[in-house]
Formats: C-alpha cells, sequence, structure tokens
C-alpha cells in the first residue's frame, strides 16, 4: 500500500494536482509522478518548477506545498500540491480552491497568473 | 425548646459564615510558560538569565496568554506581501517546543480539505496578536497524532467566536478520544513509547499487545533522567514577578 512520505519534491514523488484542470482531475490507473526538478539539486520546494508525468504525458508544473516541514512561520501540508502550468508560465486550470503559501507572492513576476486564479492564501 | 419563664428563648446569633478565600490559595499555583525552564545540561547559567530578560522584555510589550496544547488559538502575523499586511490563521495547538526565545507553537488546521501546519515562534517581532478562540486541555501534550486522526478532528472554523472563560482558574481537560484513519500510520501511536491516551485505538487485542513488547517499564525508577524543575521554577516565578511589576 502507499506510505506516506516525508520529504520536499524529488524524483518519483507522488504529487497531487490541486488545480480544476482537465488533465489534472480526470481518473488514472497511475498518480501523478514526478520525472524531473528544474533545480540544482534534485529537491523542489515551493516555488519550483518540475516536470510530471501525467496520463501518459509529460507537462511542466508549480510546487505549491510539501510535506516537509520548512522554515519557521511557514505552512507545511499534508499532501505535496501542484499546480499544472505550460513552458510560459500560463496556469492550464482556472482556479485552485486548495490554501497556497503567500511566499509565492514574493516572486509575483514569474508567479502572477498562478496567483491570479488562488483563492486562499495561507 | 422548653422556653424559661414562658418568654421566647434568648436570641442565638446565626453562625458566622467561613470564608474560604480561594484567590490566595490558587496564586501560589500560578502558570510557568514552559520554555522559561532551562533545560538540564552543562551551559552557564548566565545564558538563561539573559535570554529571560529578553523574553520579559517582549512580554512586557506584547501579551503572550496563557495558553498549553489543545488550545484553539488565532494568530495574526505581519506579512509583506500579503494582503493590508498581515495574515490571520487559526488552528489547534499541537505542539509547543523550544526553550528560551526560540519558543515555538505549532498550528493545525483543516482548510478546504487540505491540513495545513505552522510553526510560529512565540517571540517573533512578526507576530502582532495571539488570541485564545477556545481554552481546554488535552489528555496528551503532543497531539502529532490528530495528523493520521479523521480530518473532522482538526478542522476550526476560521471565523470561531472566542468562547468565554467561565470560572477563572480552571482550565477544563476534553477527555476526547480520537478515531484514526486506517493503518499505515505516520507513527506508530499505539506503541507506549508515545504513551497516548487520546485515541480510540480500534486495532485487534493481539496487536495492541505485541505492541507493549516495546515498552520499557525501568525508565520511570531511571534516577539520572530524573530532573527536578520545582525549585527553579520557584525561582523564575519570583524573577519574573519582580521584573513584571517594574
Amino acid at each position: 500500500s502507499i506510505t506516506g512520505a516525508c520529504g520536499a519534491i524529488q524524483k518519483l514523488t507522488r504529487v497531487r494536482v490541486v488545480d480544476n484542470s482537465a488533465l489534472g482531475n480526470t481518473p488514472y490507473h497511475r498518480p501523478p509522478k514526478c520525472i524531473h526538478v528544474y533545480n540544482k539539486t534534485g529537491v523542489g520546494k515551493v516555488g519550483d518548477k518540475i516536470l510530471l508525468a501525467i496520463k501518459g504525458e509529460k507537462k511542466k508544473a508549480l510546487i505549491v506545498g510539501h510535506k516537509m516541514p520548512g522554515p519557521t512561520m511557514t505552512p507545511r501540508f499534508d499532501s505535496n500540491n501542484v499546480v499544472l502550468i505550460e513552458d510560459n508560465g500560463n496556469p492550464i486550470g482556472t482556479r485552485i480552491k486548495t490554501p497556497i503559501p503567500s511566499t509565492l507572492r514574493r516572486r509575483e513576476g514569474e508567479f502572477s497568473k498562478v496567483l491570479a486564479i488562488a483563492r486562499n492564501f495561507v | 425548646r422548653v422556653s424559661s419563664d414562658g418568654k421566647p428563648p434568648k436570641f442565638q446569633p446565626p453562625p458566622k459564615p467561613v470564608i474560604i478565600d480561594r484567590k490566595t490559595q490558587k496564586e501560589e499555583k500560578r502558570f510557568l510558560s514552559p520554555e522559561f525552564i532551562p533545560p538540564r545540561g552543562r551551559t552557564d547559567p548566565l545564558k538563561y538569565y539573559i535570554e529571560r530578560k529578553d523574553m520579559i522584555q517582549r512580554r512586557k510589550v506584547f501579551n503572550i496568554p496563557e495558553f498549553y496544547v489543545g488550545h484553539v488559538l488565532a494568530v495574526t502575523t505581519a506579512d509583506p506581501c500579503a494582503s493590508e499586511k498581515s495574515k490571520r490563521f487559526v488552528g489547534i495547538c499541537i505542539q509547543r517546543g523550544g526553550k528560551g526565545l526560540g519558543a515555538t507553537f505549532v498550528l493545525r488546521n483543516v482548510i478546504e480539505d487540505q491540513g495545513v501546519e505552522i510553526c510560529y515562534e512565540l517571540y517573533s517581532p512578526r507576530i502582532q496578536a495571539i488570541e485564545v478562540l477556545k481554552l481546554e486541555k488535552r489528555l496528551d501534550e503532543n497531539l502529532m497524532y490528530l495528523r493520521d486522526a479523521l480530518p473532522e478532528y482538526s478542522t476550526f472554523d476560521v471565523n470561531m467566536k472566542p468562547v468565554p472563560r467561565m470560572a477563572h482558574e480552571e482550565i477544563p481537560v476534553n477527555k476526547l478520544q480520537v478515531r484514526m484513519k486506517p493503518k499505515p500510520w505516520s507513527k506508530r501511536w499505539e506503541r507506549p513509547k508515545y504513551n497516548i491516551k487520546g485515541i480510540k485505538f480500534e486495532l485487534p487485542e493481539h496487536k495492541m499487545k505485541a505492541a507493549q513488547k516495546w515498552s520499557q517499564p525501568w525508565l520511570e525508577f531511571d534516577m539520572l533522567r530524573e530532573y527536578d524543575t520545582s525549585k527553579i521554577e520557584e525561582k523564575i516565578r519570583k524573577e519574573l514577578s519582580e521584573e513584571l511589576e517594574k
């Protein structure tokens, strides 16, 4: 059965897609998995881009929350959350219901469109 | 009674009521925040003295209320990137850790089916207000098992009104037994090492007995592990009361 991982996001971690895109929400017999992290270290934290394998396709995504405890005053989520994204940074979905850490607001330049569709900030 | 000379019996005043002044009795047991008590070790007590002075300075400026694990708190922090520059988070305190100025507490809440935990530092200048919404102690001092419990036990309404405290000096203990999600848990909470009383274990008997294999009954008699804090606590209480009166 599935064991709960307690680390940030790296290759082969199963992630949970939180936006309301069709790719993220249609059921498939394999969960979406990370296959590459666009980072010098292979470990992805909040605000890093990763490559996801969903439904036999490769898609880029943005990490919006992980199970690993981060710096104090930042939220720690109970699941590794991810938002599907295009190559130029446009999100595929239209709404994000789950709470998003407000530390992403600091990087408004890169993630302005993702922050625009987010509803709650923690 | 037989009356003498046919006159009514002599007036006897009613017995004086005995007033038990509870306030003076209870003041001796005043709450001392656990981060004031220095940990066991070989560091110079001067370091803890200086830290305590800084902690008292901060407490004079900003009121840190008395709270235990299991209370529901609302914390407003200053955040440059949030709208209106401040952020409010409501949650149940599941753990209090750290000593001195680095004392932290973790608040947990479930928002939109997503469990969120934030570790706040008590003495951080970013915190603008701490309000206690619900006063309630639980059976354990560490509620980390709420992560593996059903999400209904960690959900608290963000716009909850503060429950007024009834009689001063009595914090109710909630003897709630929490129901858990099915088994792979983040930690094996049934083991005696965690000594958890607040879970309703629905595991079969042979599993509970097998968990007792890891019990260490000699630990409570180990004299080298004893750390008697009563005298240290008295000294610190005196210090605190002197400083706060100034």
